[in-house]
């Protein structure tokens, strides 16, 4: 059954669950940004589409209009309880400041440079234990059975639980995220985190560890302990951004691959290109968009926005603006120039955006090593998620 | 050839560090500063102007000459 009804014009009636700009969105930007670089909608409450690198950047630096207190693509469409366990959401992506600055200052330490290169081995092995354990020869599924297992178990091991229920814990991002808009698979997925992190806070006020859910439940902020809530929300948070995300990024690099010999063989020739083409491959199928909404009117772009509107975060688009970049929707592994926006832009930029990079380019070395030709295998569907994030969830391939 | 990283902008995309990490520090929290004075030898000043081209938020500039 269609999620949605059939688009008749996009400037006026947009939809990013329609099925057709899930799967290939790219063209119907390129038509907006001729003829309506913002679109908007009423379906699920007044929505702007900004599909230009300059104004997605300016409404993201822009947080006095533009809040983040609701970041979902897809809102959720039933009754909130009069008492949330979550009062704050999810912070700080779900924050402005002055909450946003503090909870994203305990945060960033964990995705330092230098403590995403502690985790870089730990990803190489598992990249490399996927690839040994593929069940039949010549065959595999590179999103579900390679590039979906990845971040979900280095996000895992940072937050401290166990990566045996990382299939659950997929399970729960996707019902939060691909499928808001079923009130049941959101309801269950949400009540799912939570529980769950529950019962890991319980266990560590008496047991503290070395890991990140330990630290913010044992951290005094200005001499007092972080609200416990503020802390459930932040690991949630993590857990949340941090698996759909970076697979869907591994997936769609995977599937451009598999899709362009040349690319294909110019990576493997030459290694040295990694560091560029991950930049280059994060620009061209940036997977996620995020939301703001507007808190005070304003003519932005010649859009009246109202109190209440949201703006979906086109960072994907903004990337595929010939405006910003040359010759946008070809993939040139070795760009120089590439100010993308992939990890959003201003002071929400993504938290972890250096571990997902490590996972990209490591997850994309250790296939290529392994498996150096592949194709889409003969009469294969290939099935995308789209929405908040977009990505291949299906991507049956061969090799030799 | 001189640069600076302006703190104002800087969000901590990390893209100057990877391209040329001879010339900057990076700290806990992903804020980027040049080392010393932002002095740049001349053998790194093509990958400089690469970190500068590269930075999201316009946060790198070149410093004019004459500027103290």
């Amino acid at each position: 059954m269609a999620r949605t009804s059939p688009v008749a014009d996009w400037s006026v009636d947009f939809d990013v669950l329609d099925q057709g700009y899930v799967d290939d969105p790219f063209a119907i930007w390129d038509d907006l940004r001729q003829r309506c670089p913002i679109a908007h909608t009423d379906r699920r409450g007044s929505t702007w589409l900004p599909t230009r690198y300059e104004d997605v950047t300016a409404i993201a630096h822009d947080v006095d209009h533009f809040s983040s207190l609701e970041v979902a693509v897809i809102p959720f469409d039933g009754e909130e309880p009069e008492e949330p366990i979550l009062p704050y959401g999810l912070p700080p992506i779900s924050a402005d400041p002055p909450l946003h600055t503090w909870t994203r200052r305990l945060l960033l330490p964990w995705f330092s440079h230098t403590r995403v290169d502690s985790y870089e081995a730990m990803t190489r092995d598992l990249c490399r234990s996927l690839l040994d354990g593929f069940a039949d020869p010549g065959r595999a599924d590179a999103a579900a059975d390679y590039a979906q297992q990845i971040p979900v178990r280095v996000i895992a091991a940072i937050l401290g639980v166990s990566d045996s229920h990382s299939d659950m814990f997929t399970g729960w991002v996707r019902d939060v995220l691909e499928f808001a808009d079923d009130p049941e698979r959101r309801a269950r997925g949400v009540e799912g985190l939570i529980n769950y992190f529950l019962a890991e806070i319980e266990h560590r006020k008496e047991q503290p560890g070395d890991d990140l859910l330990s630290m913010l439940l044992h951290l005094e902020v200005d001499g007092a302990p972080v609200e416990q809530s503020l802390v459930l929300g932040t690991a949630a948070l993590v857990l949340i951004a941090g698996v759909d995300t970076t697979w869907s990024a591994i997936g769609s690099s995977l599937w451009h691959l598999a899709t362009h010999r040349d690319d294909r063989r110019r990576l493997v020739a030459d290694p040295g290109l990694m560091p560029f083409a991950v930049e280059e491959l994060l620009r061209a199928y940036s997977p996620v968009t995020m939301a703001r909404i507007v808190t005070k009117d304003v003519e932005f772009a010649h859009c009246p926005m109202k109190v209440g509107d949201k703006i979906l975060m086109n960072f994907p688009a903004a990337n595929r603006d010939p405006e910003a970049f040359e010759n946008p929707d070809t993939v040139v592994l070795d760009r120089a120039v590439n100010r993308h926006v992939a990890f959003g832009s201003g002071i929400h930029r993504c938290a972890g955006s250096n571990l997902a990079r490590m996972e990209l380019r490591v997850a994309l070395e250790e296939w290529l090593h392994r498996i150096p030709e592949f194709e889409l295998a003969e009469g294969a569907e290939v099935t995308w998620a789209g929405g908040q994030v977009r990505g291949p969830r299906v991507l049956p391939v061969v090799f030799a | 050839m001189r640069i600076r990283v302006d703190p104002t902008k800087c969000q901590g995309h990390a893209r100057c560090f990877a391209l040329v990490p001879e010339l900057f520090d990076i700290d806990d929290y992903g804020m980027s500063s040049v080392k010393d004075d932002g002095s740049v030898p001349p053998d790194l000043e093509e990958r400089s102007r690469l970190a500068i081209a590269n930075c999201p938020e316009f946060a790198i500039e070149e410093i004019a000459e004459g500027t103290p």
